[in-house]
């Protein structure tokens, strides 16, 4: 699969003035600059002179001059309106600041962060840790599941990575319990699910490296690139393993359309929105 | 020879201790099977009927290997209770009732164990159970001390039994039947023998079993006084009543009660029961298993609920595996599952041949062996091991005692079950760490790249609600394999899982592997005990570090022994040495503890905590390390491997040096500093194949010093020694 040149042309972040404005403006100006980039600023709600002043005072303090940035004023439903302009802009990344862990207080900023990762047509990229002063990306975490947007979430990954200057990659393969079809009674079935790991993990290793191997060497050359297999509940494991290896970034397929169900019953992509052990990219293809 | 006949000739082989340990067992179940029945208001003939079914088809589709099925002594008080609520005060029919009531709780177990519920015991608290078992020991002594004094009629609560005692003993003095005077002194001599058989070294007396003595004592009386010509002086009801023709005699259960509430809610606490005892039992005796092996617990629980079903159609009460006969079969010898199979023969044999040697046994002299087993299972000494474990612990126990003991096991394992999920909520203070994790996966595990060591860390929480995630994934690995288990995201550690695991690491090292618990360090607890819940609370302050040392802190201080260094566990905030490593440059130091020292060479090896990152984007990392101070000045240098913090160091003005003649080493090391050429002459070509046969470290010099770091992580006990036994030998090669 040929990259674009050009991944994400145009982003979008919604903003409102909170006491961090300052440092998600900062932050993402920084991320378009990367990316080469448009920017768009919206803000849902009333636009007054003094806001704009502020808005403005902030924009001429960022590190990155020269960057094509639009400042939108809208007022209406959040979730509906930023959901719109993405498909009016045109956007091709849409940036939320979310909280790491949700609780009842923080469920209302929580959820629209959700909700919108869920809806909208782009890719998305939620920031937990803003910060001031550039924090240099270190290490990238992309998973590596047996679906059809892998290829695509794993180029973008490696895409991103050098746009970053992200020195590391470790694509985890999630392997399902139900895979390995034996379940360890004693000795014997222990022994038997061992070799049925160890094949399944060949064999999903095997399937990463086909498709890392047709990424083009420029993006792989500055790159130290890991496997990883972990065998454990998809879409929970990877989660963890970006936390426990202190990923800086953690780079998802895009979720398939969720229902009520999905979040009364947990799976894959909710544990991570639920718990966000780092900053999530969730690409769309 | 092919495995199998190779399998076949060792199975023959085994065969006659495992006949022998059968045997001894037997002498063990015989008078265990009639007490145990006629505590719990069955008769007698009904726990050998148990024991012989149990033991027959157990052994043939069980899947554990040195266990003893049959009738268990954690049944007494729910099949007594059965026996008497069922029959609305009839006995008989309550124990035919009670047999339907058996049969379709083997149906449940064969479903259980279809389900693979082999995990059910583990989400009961450790001292919940320890407090049922009690009261079921309390519950078993508090009747059969009045059957060992001669008096077989008495009834009623638990409690009211107890109140009796003083009473019972009176009566004693009191009495002027002779029979329930005989009945007494054989109780009393037959408690004694129980007491004192353990303490007579005599390799002859210690042939037979304690019970069988006791049996063999009375039943020779009885002949001793017939030779004699004396009257035997205790009538048929103070002996062990015993059908005609055992085989002809069988009873049968009474399916009418099947859907009254009564029926139901005892087949649920037989069930519970029965399964809890066993699958207790399995877990302990595969940890006396000579060979090693890991049962079956599912099967095992499909053999036993087929075992129980076919025993209630025949009269007979629960099959379950029980814990004291399946210790002895391991001690004598016993290697596989025939040993369960001819302790079920020899059963058989007993009670077909010896019948009427069997009506001769005083059920004094069973009362006594009942009121033993009751005491072994209530002895204060369980108390005391509970409350070493912590304050809460006794509260646990003794709600599940006397809840059980007022009302019963269901209620009493419910409230137990309750208070130590308040405790713990209150313990962490927080109702939330509980409520919004419970449901979520809380466990990751996978194979580090290096070493193939396997690395589980668990978050949120660990308690006996959540540890079946955490024991699946244990279960998954072989039992030779090095395990590092991770509690720094975990906030909250419990004592059934801190048992728990301890478990595992016995087992794990008994067979090569090894287990070693990292992250715990900074969790409060409240004892020294090693089960002793630990917890993080936000904004409390530990004080006594050194008294509530953790496994691994008791080992680091071992390994300073060792290495005869000095062992520091406390916080110390005098970092500055560290800070001119340019590891550390970016890096914010906040202190270090358990520091291991010596003098000598003033080397130090500690977990030191940093933060990454300002403000909303730090990060706090626990790492172990190893400084050295060097005897020389060298150039300033590091060797990294994956180059993954090269960037840093080519920000302090480093780059990349290649030695010559090492092609290897330069592909597999990153080396850099600023002199290229100082730097290239000490690594010598000794250093470089010291380096390149051990495994790697990113070791980082500031000229006076070496920084050593193996991972970014707190590192096990095992690693740590091997990172101190290579910066010794690395200084040596400096020198």
């Amino acid at each position: 699969m040929a990259l674009k040149n050009r991944l994400f042309k145009t982003i979008l972040f919604g903003f409102a003035f909170s006491p961090k404005l300052n440092i998600n403006i900062l932050e993402t100006t920084r991320i378009a600059h990367f990316f080469n980039a448009k920017l768009i600023l919206l803000h849902v709600g009333s636009k007054t002179p003094e806001k704009e002043s502020k808005v403005k005072l902030i924009l001429s303090e960022i590190e990155h001059k020269g960057l094509e940035i639009d400042v939108q004023w809208k007022e209406g439903k959040p979730i509906e309106l930023i959901e719109r302009a993405c498909k009016t802009f045109a956007i091709d990344l849409l940036i939320i600041g979310a909280l790491q862990k949700e609780n009842v207080y923080q469920f209302y900023v929580g959820s629209i962060a959700r909700k919108l990762t869920r809806t909208v047509c782009c890719s998305v990229l939620l920031l937990i840790k803003p910060s001031e002063e550039r924090v240099p990306c270190k290490s990238v975490v992309v998973n590596g599941l047996d679906a059809p947007d892998t290829p695509f979430t794993i180029n973008a990954a490696f895409y991103i990575a050098n746009a970053l200057g992200a020195p590391q990659i470790t694509i985890v393969e999630e392997i399902r319990q139900k895979d390995i079809q034996v379940s360890v009674q004693d000795d014997k079935s222990l022994k038997k699910a061992n070799i049925v790991k160890e094949r399944l993990k060949h064999r999903e290793e095997h399937r990463v490296r086909k498709i890392v191997k047709e990424i083009p060497n420029d993006f792989k050359k500055k790159i130290t690139i890991k496997n990883q297999s972990i065998f454990g509940k998809s879409g929970y494991s990877i989660g963890h393993y970006a936390e426990v290896v202190r990923a800086d970034l953690l780079v998802m397929n895009a979720p398939a359309k969720s229902t009520i169900l999905d979040r009364i019953f947990p799976h894959d992509i909710e544990y991570i929105l639920s718990d966000l052990p780092t900053d999530l990219f969730i690409i769309r293809n | 020879m092919t495995p199998k006949a190779n399998k076949t000739k060792a199975f023959v082989e085994a065969l006659p201790k495992n006949i022998f340990s059968g045997f001894v067992v037997s002498l063990i179940a015989l008078p265990l099977g009639l007490g145990l029945a006629m505590a719990s208001e069955a008769p007698p003939i009904s726990g050998v009927i148990a024991a012989i079914v149990g033991g027959l088809v157990v052994s043939f589709l069980g899947g554990s290997n040195v266990t003893i099925t049959g009738p268990g002594n954690g049944m007494v008080i729910v099949l007594l209770t059965a026996i008497s609520t069922l029959g609305d005060g009839n006995m008989y029919q309550g124990y035919l009732i009670t047999l339907a009531a058996i049969v379709v709780s083997g149906l449940v177990m064969i479903l259980l164990g279809f389900l693979k519920m082999g995990k059910l015991a583990d989400f009961f608290p450790a001292s919940a159970i320890e407090g049922m078992l009690a009261a079921i020991g309390i519950g078993i002594l508090s009747k059969q001390f009045h059957i060992m004094l001669g008096n077989n009629t008495i009834n009623g609560s638990v409690i009211s039994l107890l109140k009796q005692f003083p009473a019972a003993i009176q009566n004693l003095w009191i009495t002027d039947a002779t029979s329930v005077l005989v009945a007494a002194a054989i109780g009393i001599l037959s408690l004694l023998i129980m007491v004192f058989y353990s303490k007579i070294r005599n390799g002859f007396f210690q042939l037979i079993p304690a019970p069988m003595w006791i049996i063999f004592l009375v039943v020779g009386l009885s002949y001793l006084l017939t030779a004699f010509n004396i009257e035997y002086p205790l009538p048929s009801d103070f002996l062990v009543n015993i059908p005609e023709d055992v085989t002809t005699n069988l009873t049968f259960p009474n399916f009418s009660k099947i859907f009254q509430f009564n029926f139901i809610i005892a087949v649920f606490s037989i069930t519970l029961i029965a399964s809890i005892e066993s699958l207790l039992s399995i877990k302990a005796v595969d940890k006396l298993d000579p060979l090693n092996r890991r049962s079956n617990v599912n099967k095992d629980l499909k053999a036993l609920g087929l075992a129980t079903v076919v025993s209630g159609m025949l009269g007979g009460i629960n099959v379950v595996t029980v814990i004291a006969r399946s210790s002895v079969n391991v001690n004598n010898g016993a290697t596989n599952r025939s040993a369960n199979f001819f302790q079920a023969f020899f059963l058989a044999a007993f009670v077909l041949l010896f019948q009427e040697q069997l009506r001769k046994i005083p059920l004094a002299a069973l009362a006594a062996i009942l009121v033993y087993t009751g005491y072994k299972l209530a002895t204060p000494k369980t108390l005391q091991k509970v409350a070493r474990i912590g304050k809460e612990q006794i509260v646990i126990f003794l709600t599940t005692l006397l809840t059980t003991l007022f009302t019963n096991l269901i209620t009493g394992i419910s409230a137990g079950i309750l208070i130590t999920f308040i405790i713990h909520i209150i313990l962490s203070k927080s109702f939330s760490l509980f409520f919004s994790h419970i449901a979520k996966p809380n466990i990751l595990m996978f194979k580090e790249p290096d070493g193939g060591n396997f690395y589980i860390s668990v978050k949120y929480f660990c308690s006996f609600l959540n540890f079946y995630k955490l024991k699946n994934k244990l279960d998954e690995i072989a039992e030779d394999k090095d395990v590092v288990l991770d509690f720094s995201m975990c906030n909250f550690v419990d004592h059934t899982a801190l048992e728990s695991i301890e478990s595992y690491v016995d087992t794990f090292q008994k067979r090569g592997g090894s287990i070693e618990l990292i992250g715990l360090d900074k969790h409060g607890a409240d004892t020294e005990h090693p089960f002793a819940i630990r917890k993080i609370l936000p904004f409390a302050k530990r004080s006594h570090v050194e008294e509530t040392l953790t496994k691994r802190q008791l080992q680091l201080k071992n390994i300073a022994l060792d290495f005869k260094w000095e062992y520091i566990p406390e916080k110390n905030k005098k970092t500055a040495f560290l800070s001119d490593f340019v590891f550390f440059k970016s890096r914010e130091i906040r202190y270090f503890y358990n520091q291991l020292k010596t003098i000598k060479t003033n080397g130090q090896l500690m977990d030191v905590e940093f933060t990454e990152g300002a403000f909303i984007a730090r990060e706090v990392i626990k790492t172990t390390l190893l400084y050295l101070p060097l005897p020389r000045n060298v150039p300033v240098f590091t060797l990294d491997k994956e180059g993954l913090i090269k960037y840093i160091y080519h920000l302090a003005g480093f780059k990349d040096i290649a030695i010559k003649n090492h092609p290897d080493f330069n592909r597999r090391f990153y080396l850099s500093g600023e002199k290229s050429k100082a730097i290239q002459e000490l690594f010598t070509d000794e250093l470089i194949l010291f380096l390149e046969s051990n495994p790697y470290y990113h070791i980082e010099c500031n000229g006076a010093a070496l920084l050593i770091i193996k991972k970014e992580r707190l590192l096990s006990v095992q690693e740590v020694k091997a990172m101190l036994y290579f910066g010794k030998q690395l200084h040596q090669i400096l020198q």
